[in-house]
């Protein structure tokens, strides 16, 4: 817990405070808008056989191979329905970029860091790790996505 | 002030190239003291410091390199001679100025460093000439410009023109070349990367159009892609003489500092490598040059005691081979000592004590790399290497290479690395399997193999779920890459595709659903996402756009099992050879009743099937099974061995059954389950004295029992082997041959094609055989205690009613299969003894041959 409490501070100090956010199942989430490379419309994928599950495919980014990452499988909820596909948000991360695919793109919203505050030790632990905090905006709350940890674990999940 | 960061930038960058020049050069006047071209060179480095010092007014610097051309200017002009002292004196001053450089890279300036200490020495050392000789170089005046007139006057005073030429080749070389960033030189290579891909992009469109105007063009672009990619794979390529550079420098502080003497030989230095590899094989070079300096070559008294020249000899040597390129790293020095390396392994609890007596010299040479034996105390003291072997191999590995090492004891060690020429852009194959495309690098790629129609079911055959394809005659394991990709398997064809891959020195079959073509593709990293799937090696993008996974085919090999997971025993397969009592072999092991593990020689093994139960019928007393049109007698493993022990285990069904045949003959041996193919190396433990066994040996660190084929065969009460091929009827074959298990399995197949075959260990033994009954052939080991095979056939000769028996030699390696040229008296064949058929075939040969007087001796040897 003191850990996501330094998180927290660390990341008051340095976000633009500006998130752009998306929709995973019923989850509205967002991520540092500086952090986001593009999001594109579904891509052709190349699955990638044996691969941890939560790994969709690869996606040719304009000559660079990019992960892309299922979100709803990465927070171990159901899979999505009907035949709306998945939108890529491709993340810049330490290791080059990785695409998250989610459900539906949503606005780049201000945020007052004010409004910060740990996330709820009630989440189940797997979408908690994921989540560097959440703000209370005033409609619904909005989830901090933590993108590197998000793409960190994908390769222990699911696999022995 | 941009432009200044720029100009002293540039400074940087030529201080750098020319203290490296620095470098080899004063090593190499440390030889030639008197040559003057070298030390107008050096004096000529030291000077363009200086003066471009003055001009950016680094003083520190100014004030060291100052000295140090003063220094110079009096060797230059013959005032003084060059001694080591000297030398390292001016070998410090460049290490000076390289630190003072770096810390104006850094910081901008020079760093709070003085080297007071140093320029005093320097210009001590200028002085004390200066007394004995009339005092040119000592002025304390920071005078450049007086300089230039000194090397005007050197460069007139020794050779006259010829110095002159010297001055003038750089300044021309200069204009020939321009420097260029390395990191337009990396964007220029991603950028060809991406014009390949483009580029069959369109050309796969132009497949999919027919519009000649579009397809002259694609194929223009096809031609200006390749030269373009070509010629900046050229810019990018370095001659290896760029990391050689620094080696001398490296040698003589090593050998200073050991008291050792060390003479350094390079050959090929101009051979080109691209410049990521040479990056990536700098620090494991120098790794293993100090290595050699350190541990391998001795100090000059154990040198001179062991009767060599008190100076060491490290080489460095690089060529192109098969592309690829080898770089080899040798010294004179006391070698390895080998035993000194298993008892270490053993200590260090690497290995068993057994383990390590059973590996070859070779296979325990490798074990330097294990990174357990990479502290210095471990093989340090016994002239043995160790320091981060491991760190190099993974290194070299990490890029493709491989790494190998040989030693003699007192005569050197040889370091072999193979490296890759590039790793950007490769020739792939494109296959595909559960509808994805595949890409298999083509250095790993043996054949591809098309089996239709009624062949493709029969050649891919099964040992109970591990699929083997024969491969002119030897047994290939196969894996099929939907399963080890857990795709979709594909619907049941008529055509089979497989590829022949070679991972390290094995080799295997892939099968794939289709096979595309080659194409050149560019190599892209995975995110570390997919890092740890052993399976790719990287992906790229093919001609529509899409991504295409790139398979590592030694990690598919692992995992698919037809590749053992330890590298190193058959890496050196070849060298067991030459071991006598070690056979390597490839088994068939499987369980039968009681008995978990028995083990028979795939050579002896037909197929392998599968009956349900319900098909198997009784005829004549015994249990057949209705096989290939052909009645096929089945024989109860487990009945025969347990004799008569009736035991209520539930047996299987479907039936496994072995089947072994003899020419148009076969039987069919019931066992529980199939285990496993094995390629061992098998030294088998001790004779069994049961039925139907010939004794155990140790397979897959697991006991398991050799069965005795033709004891079963006699048990059950299955006399078909008699009857075998007709010349064989009623003929007596003696068997001279000193190891049991090879007697045995070499009995076992003469017997099954029905000779009468005696056996002897020994000279005596066969000829106290010879003499006690009529023989028809003699088989004898090329290795026959005492004498060999040749003791035996001058036997034969000397007595009138032996001299017609024709004979045969075995040989225990395909080397030996060579008669001693020029020698041959008469036809003395030779045979490898483990090649059961080739014997066979000898043997009748040998019997047709019988009755005309001429004798022959035929050898039989091992086969592996």
């Amino acid at each position: 817990m003191a850990a996501n409490a330094v998180i927290v501070q660390a990341d008051g100090a340095q976000t633009s405070s500006q998130l752009a956010t998306f929709f995973v199942a019923d989850l509205f989430f967002g991520v540092d808008v500086l952090c986001v490379q593009e999001v594109l419309r579904f891509q052709p994928m190349t699955s990638v056989p044996q691969a941890p599950k939560v790994i969709e495919g690869l996606i040719n980014l304009r000559g660079q191979i990019v992960t892309a990452i299922d979100m709803r499988r990465r927070l171990q909820m159901p899979p999505r329905g009907g035949d709306k596909p998945p939108i890529n948000v491709v993340v810049r991360t330490e290791d080059g970029a990785v695409s998250l695919l989610v459900d539906e793109i949503g606005d780049v919203l201000d945020v007052d860091t004010a409004t910060w505050e740990r996330t709820p030790e009630s989440l189940d632990s797997c979408a908690r790790e994921l989540i560097r905090g959440v703000c209370k905006l005033r409609e619904r709350l909005l989830l901090v996505l933590d993108t590197d940890k998000t793409v960190e674990i994908a390769a222990a999940v699911d696999s022995p | 002030m941009q432009d200044d960061q720029d100009v002293v930038r540039e400074f940087l960058v030529e201080s750098h190239e020319n203290l490296s020049r620095l470098d080899q050069d004063l090593v190499e006047l440390e030889t030639r003291p008197k040559d003057s071209a070298l030390l107008a060179s050096v004096f000529r480095t030291i000077h363009t410091i200086k003066g471009t010092c003055g001009f950016f007014a680094f003083s520190t610097l100014e004030k060291i390199t100052h000295h140090a051309e003063s220094l110079l200017s009096q060797l230059r002009d013959g005032q003084r001679e060059l001694n080591p002292s000297l030398v390292s004196l001016i070998l410090e001053t460049v290490d000076a100025t390289r630190r003072v450089l770096a810390s104006i890279e850094n910081t901008g300036k020079e760093g709070p460093d003085l080297y007071e200490d140093l320029t005093e020495r320097l210009r001590t050392a200028a002085q004390n000439l200066g007394r004995t000789e009339k005092n040119s170089a000592s002025q304390e005046s920071p005078a450049a410009a007086e300089d230039p007139q000194d090397a005007g006057h050197a460069s007139a005073a020794p050779g006259g023109t010829k110095t002159e030429e010297e001055t003038a080749r750089p300044s021309a070389v200069q204009e020939a070349n321009i420097r260029v960033g390395v990191v337009l030189l990396d964007k220029l290579m991603d950028l060809v990367g991406e014009l390949v891909l483009t580029r069959n992009r369109i050309l796969q469109f132009n497949t999919e159009r027919e519009d000649p105007a579009l397809n002259s063009a694609s194929q223009r672009l096809n031609l200006i892609t390749t030269e373009l990619q070509e010629g900046v794979m050229k810019t990018r390529m370095q001659p290896i003489g760029t990391v050689w550079n620094k080696l001398p420098r490296v040698v003589r502080d090593m050998a200073v500092a050991l008291g050792k003497q060390i003479r350094l030989e390079t050959d090929g230095a101009e051979t080109e490598l691209d410049r990521t590899i040479i990056e990536a094989i700098r620090d494991p070079l120098v790794h293993l040059v100090r290595n050699a300096c350190d541990h391998g070559i001795e100090p000059p008294e154990n040198r001179l005691r062991a009767n060599k020249p008190p100076q060491g000899k490290l080489t460095l040597r690089a060529y192109h081979e098969g592309g690829q390129v080898n770089i080899e790293i040798g010294d004179d020095g006391a070698g390895i000592d080998v035993a000194r390396v298993r008892q270490k392994a053993v200590e260090k609890g690497l290995l068993r004590p057994e383990q390590a007596q059973k590996l070859s010299d070779r296979e325990a040479l490798m074990l330097i790399f294990q990174p357990g034996f990479s502290t210095a105390q471990v093989v340090t003291n016994v002239s043995g290497r160790g320091v981060g072997m491991d760190v190099v191999r993974s290194n070299i590995e990490k890029i493709g290479g491989v790494v190998d090492i040989s030693s003699q004891p007192g005569a050197g060690t040889t370091v072999k690395l193979k490296i890759p020429l590039t790793l950007a852009i490769i020739p792939g194959l494109v296959v595909i399997s559960g509808g994805e495309r595949f890409v298999i690098p083509q250095v790993s790629l043996l054949e591809l193999i098309r089996m239709e129609g009624d062949s493709s079911e029969r050649h891919i055959e099964s040992i109970h779920g591990a699929p083997v394809y024969r491969r002119r005659g030897s047994l290939l394991p196969v894996a099929h890459l939907s399963q080890v990709l857990g795709l979709k398997l594909p619907e049941p064809s008529d055509v089979v595709s497989m590829v022949v891959l070679q991972a390290e020195d094995r080799q295997f079959g892939l099968v794939v659903d289709g096979i595309n073509d080659t194409q050149e593709i560019v190599v892209k990293p995975l995110g570390k996402q997919l890092k740890g799937l052993p399976f790719y090696a990287g992906a790229t993008i093919m001609g529509d756009g899409r991504v295409a996974l790139i398979l590592d085919v030694l990690g598919i090999g692992q995992c698919s099992g037809v590749l053992a997971k330890s590298r190193e025993p058959s890496r050196n397969a070849a060298e067991h050879r030459t071991q006598s009592g070690n056979e390597q072999q490839r088994l068939l092991l499987f369980r039968a009743g009681s008995f978990e593990r028995l083990v028979l020689p795939l050579s002896l093994v037909a197929r392998l099937e599968e009956f349900p139960r319900s098909s198997i019928e009784s005829a004549g007393g015994s249990q057949v099974v209705q096989y290939r049109n052909h009645i096929l007698p089945l024989i109860r493993l487990r009945d025969v061995l347990s004799s008569g022990l009736q035991d209520q285990e539930p047996t299987t069904d479907p039936v496994q059954v072995i089947v072994v045949n003899n020419g148009d003959r076969s039987i069919g041996l019931e066992v529980d389950q199939i285990l496993d193919i094995a390629d061992e190396e098998v030294t088998i433990r001790q004779n069994s004295n049961r039925k139907g066994l010939l004794g155990s040996a140790v397979i897959g660190k697991r006991i398991a029992d050799f069965l005795d084929l033709n004891d079963v065969l006699h048990a059950s009460g299955q006399d078909w082997f008699q009857s075998g091929c007709a010349s064989a009827a009623g003929r007596t074959v003696l068997v001279a041959e000193a190891s049991s298990f090879a007697r045995n399995l070499i009995r076992n197949s003469l017997d099954m094609a029905g000779y009468r075959v005696i056996e002897a260990t020994n000279l005596d033994e066969a000829i106290r055989a010879l003499e006690h009954r009529p023989v028809d052939m003699v088989l004898a080991a090329l290795d026959l205690p005492p004498d060999g095979s040749s003791a035996l056939r001058a036997a034969m000769g000397r007595r009138t009613d032996w001299k017609s028996i024709p004979a045969l030699a075995l040989v225990e390696s395909a080397e030996q299969l060579q008669t001693p040229g020029g020698k041959a008296r008469d036809s003395e064949d030779r045979q490898l003894k483990f090649d059961q058929q080739a014997v066979l075939e000898s043997v009748a040969r040998l019997a047709s041959r019988q009755g005309s007087d001429e004798p022959a001796l035929i050898c039989a040897g091992e086969e592996r």
